[in-house]
């Protein structure tokens, strides 16, 4: 069993497992973290960050990861830029934190507006004591991915953020984490955590890195457990470098895991355990899903002795933990929870027989002429058939029903036969499965479908 | 008014394309005339809408987006002249 929740993440981590063999690797360099033990990646800064409020605005995730280790329990906040956070966000996001330090990579080409301390974070560790004594319970500030208008900025601590963790059995041999996630997202910073708190090694992704190239960097350094959305997966199945890992544990989070790609992912990955977790940023990890199937068994809903209670209200899926979020800063008038303590997470959920389904998000629907559509529910579909790899469902405006369903498809491999066939195939796959309202009016094949910074599936119309 | 094959009238097109959407939604479609009523064809407004979607995609044009009030058409006649006017 792993400890007890602990004072900092610097004491976490060396109380999970001897640190002189354990990796931090990077796209360009590597970091031991027994080099941490009398050495510090802020060259001498980390006494100046003390008390403070830190914009950790790197672009490097190793540099990042770093100054995470070290400045959890020294500064009394730190706010973890994501690397596309736009900056014209950022004035706002400092002011609204209380910004008064900064800690960059020099890389960096954000400069927080009004602070006086600057730090500069390398993989280079300067050797030297550092007092690590942790006086904070430091505040850590994830920014939302909002799609248009600016993030919010959402208050977890090392507590909140580990609850998931904690208590859960740690592996006999260390583990080599790997994620397609920046760490700076919840559901990077989740492996992240489990990487350090589960005395593990782990393997940093880079925005510049294609996907190829980042699968066979990990599988080079032994990657056993592996994490991204169901987005990820499926460029990554796409390549033929999906051969170069043999993880022993696949997880699946941030979107709709649909039955297509949990069953691909155990064709591709037999050995693995593959599992899809629920979690945002705001209501925490809610749970994991182990036995292959989408969805989650109805039984999971209600009080759990130590975990998180769910509830469906309104057709969404509510939850009320101790891994949420305590509060937004700066929106006095928004709460992360209700007056019982329950997140809204606004994924819609329908129980079909013994288990909940995923169907959409609640700001995503598409309106058929009064009748309701989630383009994820149409997707799964289509997802399901064998030549399809992605796809991704929107709207198309339409003057008799204000709205239409129309699809954009990657297929498996190249048409032979010309994609006309296909999207003629695919739309009658669509009529045998769905309402006649739900089948997309139009199906086009397509090359590829963008997947942002946070590994979701672009999605503009819908 | 069956479409003569080989035409691209846009009658022949709207025609075309009312019986398309009709078979492949499972509707049994009235014998078309101009007179036939729109709502008494058989089709339903989600087969009017694929149709309006798929001449768009077609002719080019939605005459229904514009920023003109057009009538709504009634007849199948009304509905084909439409297209002709908006195709012109």
């Amino acid at each position: 069993m792993q400890p007890a929740e602990p004072d900092s993440l610097w004491a976490a981590l060396s109380d999970a497992r001897p640190l002189d063999d354990r990796t931090l690797w990077g796209a360009e360099a590597s970091v031991s973290l027994g080099d941490l033990v009398d050495g510090s990646s802020l060259g001498g800064a980390l006494e100046s960050l003390r008390d403070r409020s830190v914009l950790l605005a790197a672009r490097d995730q190793l540099t990042a990861a770093l100054a995470l280790i070290e400045l959890d329990g020294i500064a009394s906040r730190v706010v973890l830029c994501p690397p596309d956070l736009a900056i014209e966000h950022l004035p706002c996001v400092a002011a609204t934190a209380g910004v008064d330090a900064q800690v960059s990579d020099g890389a960096a080409d954000v400069q927080a507006p009004g602070v006086a301390t600057f730090a500069t974070c390398t993989p280079k560790i300067a050797p030297g004591a550092c007092d690590r004594t942790a006086r904070h319970r430091t505040e850590w500030i994830l920014l939302t991915s909002g799609t248009t208008g600016r993030p919010k900025l959402v208050a977890h601590t090392l507590s909140s953020l580990t609850a998931p963790i904690i208590g859960g059995a740690r592996p006999a041999v260390p583990p080599v984490w790997a994620t397609f996630y920046d760490i700076r997202r919840y559901g990077g910073l989740q492996i992240f955590l489990r990487a350090l708190l589960g005395g593990g090694s782990m393997v940093l992704s880079c925005p510049e890195e294609s996907t190829a190239d980042f699968l066979i960097r990990a599988g080079a350094h032994g990657v056993t457990h592996m994490s991204g959305t169901p987005s990820h997966w499926r460029r990554a199945l796409m390549s033929a470098a999906a051969q170069r890992i043999a993880p022993q544990y696949v997880r699946l989070s941030g979107e709709i895991a649909d039955q297509a790609i949990l069953d691909r992912l155990r064709a591709r990955y037999p050995h693995a355990r593959v599992a899809h977790a629920f979690a945002s940023t705001e209501a925490g990890v809610a749970f994991d899903v182990g036995d292959g199937r989408a969805g989650f068994p109805a039984g999971l809903l209600g009080r759990r002795t130590g975990g998180p209670e769910m509830k469906v209200e309104d057709g969404s899926l509510r939850i009320r933990s101790t891994r949420t979020a305590s509060r937004y800063l700066g929106d006095a008038d928004e709460r992360v929870a209700d007056a019982d303590g329950f997140v809204d997470t606004g994924d819609m959920v329908e129980r079909r027989g013994d288990r909940y389904y995923f169907v959409g998000r609640r700001g995503g629907v598409i309106n058929v002429g009064g009748l309701k559509v989630h383009p994820e529910e149409v997707e799964a579909v289509i997802n399901g058939h064998p030549r399809v790899r992605m796809s991704r469902v929107r709207a198309r405006k339409n003057p008799i029903t204000g709205a239409l369903v129309v699809a954009d498809v990657v297929l498996d491999a190249p048409a032979d036969g010309g994609v006309a066939d296909v999207e003629q195939e695919l739309v009658r796959h669509c009529r045998a499965a769905l309402p006649r309202h739900k089948v997309p009016a139009a199906i086009n094949v397509v090359a590829g479908l963008g997947v942002n910074g946070a590994g979701k599936l672009v999605r503009r119309d819908a | 008014m069956r479409a003569e094959t080989g035409t691209t009238s846009v009658k022949g097109t709207v025609i075309a394309q009312l019986e398309k959407v009709a078979r492949e939604q499972k509707r049994t479609l009235a014998p078309l005339s101009d007179d036939l009523v729109l709502l008494d064809s058989g089709l339903d407004s989600l087969c009017l809408a694929i149709i309006v979607a798929r001449l768009e995609d077609e002719l080019g044009v939605d005459p229904f987006d514009s920023d003109k009030d057009a009538e709504f058409p009634v007849t199948v006649g009304d509905f084909v002249r439409l297209y002709e006017d908006a195709a012109r």
